[in-house]
């Protein structure tokens, strides 16, 4: 993988991006670190019941994000997407009342459990924990733009593990067929809870799975956000184009276990993740940005203030906020209920 | 009234919804160019186009899950199981889908969807094209799940299901689609989901059923009156939600209740309507509620011994009815 970006100094402006579009970038993965973090701790401090974490996958969630259009694209997230909802208009306010199960979840409304994202209003579509369900309904609506001739691509994530399943093949060879205009974003950050690429499948690469079904896959560095935005970009333009869907492979790691319930040294070694770490988006961002000259000291403390104030007031508004009503519970199963 | 079979009442439903609503679409194996298997779908793809009756890949959960998905973006997508039998690769998309859309986004999203799956056996389908799924479904909230038996009920169920904000897994007896016929209105009118249906009166004995079977209770039970005696006989239309209104008074009427299904026994929709009554009205009941139900085999096998053997019949049923009356 490529350490490329951090050695030039104008790859943004090379793909048309602004200083501020750069730091927008930033400042999603920064808040998504944070935040992540703080639900570590709050987990650990019994405030919380779970986390599952999306640490080391930011920057890639944050770049895609800022390639999409927020006013016509429909997205599909997985649990791990925190950088990814809160670079489409999610707050973190939302995100601590997801984790908190609170009345007031955007999401669910304290129904489900956090990082199972769904928004009308933020055009993010209900998701669920059955792994790659939502790949079929990313072709569903890309087939109902292209019956009604709508600007809007479907950008549908998911973790490698997950390109195993059915529902996988059954909506890339769907939207294959029919030319549907879907972003397919793997997200392969090395493991499935405890099982390594090697033993969940034997093609070199996940994005080598598109030959299968008649379209693009192409693999990028999920590290590195400006690869990560021109592909997004670049799948884009051809969906709309009418040319069909495009697999990308954004290629990472999990740094974090699987969730708060799992123990990940029973299955990979402390040196492992330590040299892993050296490839942590989230500084190597950082010095892009000083070596580029958008970004300084001063700018970083500020923003970092800015960032802990947004994550203590939700944590605080979180905390507070009520439960969902006990009876509401037989609420919403059918239309009027 | 125009008098037209149960397979014409389907594909009429669906014709003039999709005249009426441009948001409606077919889709699945084989129901755009071909027209469907059982020829559900014949003519759509001249009249309405490729889009509209889409010709699906051989994936039964890509068909429920692309239709979950254009459900929820403000379609209103028909989706055909070529049989019921090849549901069971969607039921996730189904249960863990489709069912739970309203409930877990906290009523934010929606899934107005229909399954249609021909369903039930008599036909020499073997195991594999003749089964009755329903208990599989059944009992799993966010689901509406009807069975009609007649073409009146299949027109206006269907309909019904296609405006109905919510998925609807709809069973049609494929057994039913060219050798029941009866009387539909020229004008638009739905059947409420929800609401089951007295297809007899009589004072003796009552029997509560659904789909094919209905046509064999109502054989049985002209049977039964040319021996004096008059059953009940109440198709539940619907078997999510149950009407338990229509099932309290139609058990009550008589005191005497068989429940009858083409699905095997155990764990079917005859075990719920038995708890129901039990529950409210034991101590009005003049007799042991009955169930009388295919065995409990996986399947119905393909020769004609065994396939008869399997499949209730209107001499079973009756015969189940006279022991029930003689009680």
């Amino acid at each position: 993988m490529s350490q490329s970006f951090i050695e030039q100094k104008n790859v943004h402006h090379s793909l048309g991006m602004t200083d501020a579009d750069v730091i927008k970038i930033y400042r999603t993965m920064r808040l998504a670190r944070l935040f992540d973090e703080r639900s570590e701790l709050l987990q650990r401090a019994g405030k919380v019941a779970f986390h599952v974490s999306g640490q080391g996958q930011e920057a890639a969630q944050a770049a895609a994000a800022h390639a999409l259009d927020l006013a016509h694209d429909m997205f599909f997230p997985y649990y791990r997407d925190y950088a990814f909802v809160l670079g489409v208009g999610c707050e973190v306010s939302d995100l601590m009342l997801s984790l908190f199960a609170k009345a007031a979840d955007p999401f669910s409304g304290g129904r489900q459990m956090p990082g199972h994202f769904g928004y009308k209003a933020k055009r993010i579509v209900t998701g669920s924990s059955p792994v790659t369900t939502q790949v079929p309904h990313a072709a569903g609506f890309a087939l109902v733009a292209k019956m009604r001739n709508q600007p809007s691509v479907s950008f549908v994530t998911f973790g490698e593990g997950s390109s195993n399943q059915g529902d996988f093949h059954e909506g890339l060879n769907f939207a294959g067929v029919h030319k549907l205009p879907v972003i397919f974003f793997c997200e392969n950050n090395q493991y499935a809870i405890s099982v390594p690429y090697v033993k969940q499948m034997a093609c070199a690469k996940v994005s080598d799975r598109a030959a299968g079904y008649g379209f693009p896959g192409v693999s990028v560095d999920g590290t590195d956000p400006f690869e990560v935005y021109a592909a997004v970009k670049t799948a884009r333009e051809r969906a709309l184009r009418g040319e069909g869907p495009t697999l990308i492979e954004a290629q990472m790691y999990r740094l974090m276990p699987h969730s708060t319930s799992d123990d990940d040294s029973q299955y990979r070694s402390k040196a492992e993740v330590q040299a892993e770490r050296e490839r942590d988006p989230l500084p190597r961002m950082l010095m892009y940005m000083m070596q580029t000259g958008i970004w300084d000291d001063v700018k970083e403390a500020e923003l970092k203030a800015e960032c802990v104030k947004i994550i203590n007031a939700a944590t605080e508004l979180a905390d507070k906020a009520p439960y969902p009503v006990a009876e509401d519970t037989l609420k919403h199963v059918y239309e009027g209920d | 009234m125009a008098k037209i079979s149960y397979l014409e009442a389907i594909r009429s439903a669906m014709r003039e919804e999709m005249e009426r609503d441009a948001d409606v679409f077919v889709l699945g194996e084989d129901v755009g160019v071909k027209g469907g298997v059982f020829h559900a779908t014949k003519g759509f793809y001249e009249q309405f186009g490729e889009m509209r009756s889409l010709d699906t890949p051989l994936a039964e959960s890509a068909i429920a899950g692309v239709a979950i998905g254009a459900a929820m973006a403000g379609m209103r997508p028909i989706a055909e199981m070529q049989f019921a039998d090849f549901i069971f690769p969607a039921t996730n998309q189904i249960i863990s889908e489709a069912a739970k859309i309203r409930y877990r986004s906290n009523n934010d999203w929606n899934c107005p969807l229909v399954i249609r799956a021909p369903f039930g056996g008599g036909i020499g389908g073997a195991l594999y094209h003749s089964q009755c799924p329903e208990s599989v479904f059944f009992g799993t909230p966010g689901l509406k799940i009807v069975a009609p038996s007649t073409p009146y009920d299949a027109k206006g169920l269907l309909k019904a299901s296609i405006r109905d904000n919510d998925p609807v897994l709809y069973f049609e007896h494929k057994k039913c689609y060219h050798s029941i016929t009866g009387d539909v209105p020229e004008e638009d009118y739905i059947v409420p989901i929800g609401k089951a249906d007295v297809k007899r009166e009589g004072h003796d004995i009552t029997v509560i059923t659904y789909g094919l079977m209905v046509h064999y209770v109502l054989r049985a039970a002209e049977e039964l009156s040319k021996e004096g005696i008059e059953t009940l006989v109440l198709d539940l239309r619907t078997i999510q939600p149950l009407d338990v209104d229509a099932i309290i008074a139609a058990a009550k009427q008589t005191g005497k209740v068989l429940i009858v299904h083409e699905d095997n026994k155990t764990g079917g929709v005859g075990a719920e309507v038995a708890a129901i009554i039990a529950e409210e009205i034991l101590y009005d009941l003049d007799a042991p509620i009955q169930r009388l139900a295919a065995p409990d085999v996986p399947a119905m096998p393909i020769n004609p011994i065994q396939e008869k053997f399997y499949m209730l019949n209107p001499d079973k049923i009756a015969a189940k009815m006279r022991q029930l009356a003689e009680w």
